[in-house]
């Protein structure tokens, strides 16, 4: 009996200690990022451009690769959900939702949301060269918007299942076409869409193995789809292993910047996920 | 009008089939494209040579992977070893011990944490864990270390896949009955008991799909691993030593792909090797789960 | 009633959250008898029956006040060994939930976790308890099959066999026949009877000829509180008051 009850209670210790590590490793690594951003950070940072290139320059800030990512992002976001959309209609409303084509398109989309973002980065240059597109704002884009392209519709996919049947039912029986339905289910998700866009953008801003081969670099805020861009973790990468201190100091800073970015996207979008899967109890 | 709509409806239902269709297949042509990139290289090498050979001399044309795949296998091992039972036994906490209120709390922070994009937790690497090792483990065991190894690599990958594993395990443990852990406990089992031999056989597919999951994961991890695996083509021998997994040298080395003959089409086999394994991989824990998730449906 | 009661309630009090399940529950359970506990569902008689081997404690949100003796020693006590008392009670749940392991070791996992029994001891326990239950010839060349193969009657029979191996002194039944077709009902019923002479049995039903056909004893739970308990003919052809008459009447007519 004292030999179970030891054992329970040193299984119960080395549990807590895990659970201590695992949730802990979360804010070590924003301890980190803060102890180590926040003295670099100033108003230039987010206002300026590197000045004297990005390597070796000491002035200035990551104002391009800021702007360079919210147009990355937002671009794939944008496109993808104009994809997205669709397909996640189209499994649900034409293909009955439950039968095994579209279990099996689920779990297409489930294993291609498991392919590692370098390949499509790889994926992406290759039909970059096929097209004859050099890295650029648009190659960037193309490349992450396949990256995005699974979040969105498993998420969406997710959030439509939970429209009630009776509401479709009571649409089609009202002889409504099958697009028309779809219309007033997308009016019931329209917070479950936010949700998607949230959680792609939020993968899309913190990506850098897509963009790698297909964005390029540059100090400047693109104003062309054929220019190429900067993004912020790409200008993290690139600047921390400059030997200048100051701009380390600027890769501690973008790396401050984009974890606090994408906390609030991470925060906003299981908040609403939470609301919205309150409503599916009702 | 009635015709308009319905005309509507069918063309609307055949766009979407082919964006369906196109969206589906970018995992075929992401296989063909890289294989036809491929083919150069196979030309000229076989297979065998290719996966076992260690000489890696671009400007020869010598291509050997094996030193890219022991360096990925090093780093995922050591992931997967650290990852795995810290996961299990704080997943058994969170859905067997933790009060209510502290789960509350725990399972944000496990989201929160699969939020972190790959570059940060390598710059968490590069400031926290590099040093950890160069000054405070490694001279325990070995003359010298710059930090920068497998080690390392692997400790950043497991706390990437923490959230992956810790949320599918709980979820599977989630689903096991409450009067199965009842009916262990009411034979005088402790709570320890019911989790070792009751509730753990019961997950054992679920785990097993969640590790392969995160294995998968692992493979493909690029930037993190590059920032603090110190990149060098050798195989590695011990923790300590550095390596040089297969996405890093993909992401290290596309500037100088099209300057050297054959370099892309290695650079490109590589991805198509990452891709296959990733690919099958996926492929059998999605359908364990959606198995398990069947089985418990119905 | 009896000279010395097997589990005596004083004043036990459940609270979920903010919801009162149980009120200022005292009664006495006599030792060696079958005791069913009716009551219209939602009305607490399962949260009763948990109470009494301390299954509730990992309920989140409980709040347990009052006693529970059990020969005569509070389980409630901060002292008291909760694995020590679970093992006094096997647990016969509303559907047979098997061990994820074979026939054999399902039976066997009671007797393991409280000592190192030999194998030869170990077999024959698993027969004795088999037989008990009237499994043995069903399954007696098939023991290491894995437990989910057996029917569902079959099945919850072995639950009961399982129960048993860890000698208790009491069994709990959780409205154990509801999930059974009425062969296996009427053979776990029968088994019932025949083993009050060496354990209290403490059923939880809502099928009022059920009680009947087995219990020497009635409770009649209702909203949280005891209205009634007696013996069994007393309380369902002559009830004391009138909500029980009300509810007896309703089933049985």
């Amino acid at each position: 009996m004292i030999r179970r009850k030891i054992e329970e209670n040193f299984f119960r210790v080395l549990m807590v200690l895990a659970t201590v590590i695992v949730a802990g490793s979360f804010f070590l690594i924003v301890g980190t990022i803060f102890y180590k951003g926040v003295p670099f950070m100033n108003l230039d940072m987010i206002t300026k451009i590197p000045g004297g290139g990005f390597y070796i320059g000491k002035e200035g800030g990551v104002l391009n690769a800021i702007v360079g990512s919210l147009y990355v992002a937002g671009g794939a976001t944008i496109l993808g959900l104009a994809i997205s959309i669709p397909v996640a209609i189209f499994i649900n409303m034409y293909l009955d939702g439950k039968n095994f084509i579209a279990n099996s398109l689920r779990i297409a989309f489930d294993v291609l949301f498991g392919i590692p973002s370098i390949v499509y980065g790889a994926f992406g240059f290759l039909i970059m060269v096929y097209f004859g597109i050099k890295a650029s704002l648009l190659g960037g884009i193309v490349a992450v918007t396949l990256l995005v392209i699974p979040i969105l519709v498993r998420t969406l996919d997710e959030v439509i299942i939970t429209v009630p049947k009776e509401l479709r039912d009571a649409s089609l029986s009202l002889g409504a076409t099958r697009w028309e339905m779809s219309k007033v289910v997308l009016r019931q998700i329209r917070p479950g869409i936010f949700t998607a866009v949230l959680l792609s953008f939020g993968r899309a801003i913190g990506d850098v193995a897509s963009v790698l081969f297909t964005a390029g670099f540059s100090d400047n805020i693109p104003t062309s789809l054929h220019q190429p861009a900067a993004t912020l973790p790409l200008a993290i990468f690139f600047q921390l292993g400059s030997p200048v201190e100051e701009v380390q100091g600027r890769a501690y800073a973008s790396a401050l910047i984009l974890t606090i970015v994408v906390l609030i996207i991470t925060v906003l979008s299981s908040l609403l996920s939470k609301r919205f899967s309150k409503n599916k109890i009702q | 009008m009635q015709r308009f709509r319905l005309i509507k409806d069918k063309i609307l239902s055949k766009l979407m089939l082919v964006l369906t269709v196109l969206s589906v297949s970018i995992v075929l042509l992401i296989g063909i494209g890289l294989y036809y990139k491929s083919v150069p290289l196979l030309h000229q090498s076989s297979w065998g040579t290719l996966l076992t050979s260690s000489e890696w001399k671009p400007l020869k044309g010598l291509f050997g992977f094996f030193p890219f795949i022991m360096g990925t296998l090093w780093v995922t091992g050591i992931a997967i070893i650290i990852a795995l039972p810290l996961c299990l036994l704080s997943s058994f906490y969170i859905t067997e011990y933790a009060p209510s209120r502290i789960r509350k709390i725990l399972v944000p922070f496990v989201n929160l944490l699969s939020g972190i994009p790959p570059v940060i937790f390598g710059v968490w690497g590069v400031l926290f864990i590099i040093p950890l090792i160069q000054n405070h483990i490694a001279p325990h065991f070995v003359e010298f270390s710059t930090g920068y190894s497998v080690l390392a690599g692997g400790i950043v990958l497991a706390v990437m896949i923490f959230p992956l594993v810790v949320s599918i395990v709980c979820e599977v443990l989630n689903t096991i009955p409450k009067e199965l852990k009842e009916a262990s406990l009411s034979l005088g089992a402790t709570k320890w008991e019911t989790i070792k031999k009751v509730s753990f056989r019961k997950a054992t597919p679920g785990i097993i799909a969640a590790t392969v999951l995160a294995i998968s994961r692992a493979f493909g991890e690029t930037i993190a691993v590059l920032m603090v695996c110190g990149n060098n083509a050798v195989v590695p021998h011990s923790v300590f030593d550095p390596g040089y997994p297969l996405p890093a040298l993909i992401a290290n080395n596309y500037g100088e792909m099209l300057s050297i003959p054959i370099y892309d089409s290695a650079l490109m086999f590589a991805a198509f090797l990452l891709f296959i394994i990733i690919l099958l991989f996926n492929i059998i824990s999605r359908v364990i789960l959606t198995r398990l998730e069947r089985k418990l449906a119905g | 009633m009896t000279n010395n009661p097997h589990i005596s309630v004083q004043h036990l009090n459940v609270q979920i959250g903010n919801q009162e399940i149980l009120k200022d529950i005292t009664i006495n359970i006599p030792n060696k008898k079958v005791i069913s506990i009716i009551g219209p569902s939602g009305c607490g008689k399962t949260t009763l029956l948990k109470s009494f081997n301390r299954l509730l404690d990992d309920t989140a949100d409980v709040k347990i006040t009052g006693k529970v003796l059990v020969d005569g020693e509070n389980i409630y006590d901060p002292k008291a060994e909760v694995t020590h008392i679970r093992k006094k009670m096997g647990l016969l749940s509303q559907r047979p939930y098997p061990l994820p392991m074979s026939i054999y070791d399902n039976v066997a996992y009671g007797p393991r976790l409280h000592g190192k029994p030999k194998k030869t001891e170990l077999d024959e326990l698993v027969e004795t308890q088999l037989k008990a239950t009237g499994l043995w010839n069903e399954v007696k060349d098939r023991l290491h099959a894995p437990a989910t193969r057996l029917s569902i009657g079959q099945q919850q029979r072995l639950c009961l066999a399982r129960g048993l191996a860890v000698e208790p002194e009491i069994i709990l039944g959780d409205e154990s026949t509801s999930a059974l077709d009425p062969v296996s009902t009427s053979i776990i019923e029968d088994l019932f009877i025949k083993l009050k002479e060496k354990y209290t049995i403490v059923l939880v039903t809502h099928i009022l000829r059920q009680a009947r056909r087995v219990s020497d004893y009635i409770i009649f739970v209702y909203m949280g509180r005891i209205i009634e308990f007696g013996p069994t003919e007393e309380l369902l052809l002559n009830p004391k008051e009138e909500l029980t008459k009300e509810y007896v009447k309703g089933y049985i007519s």
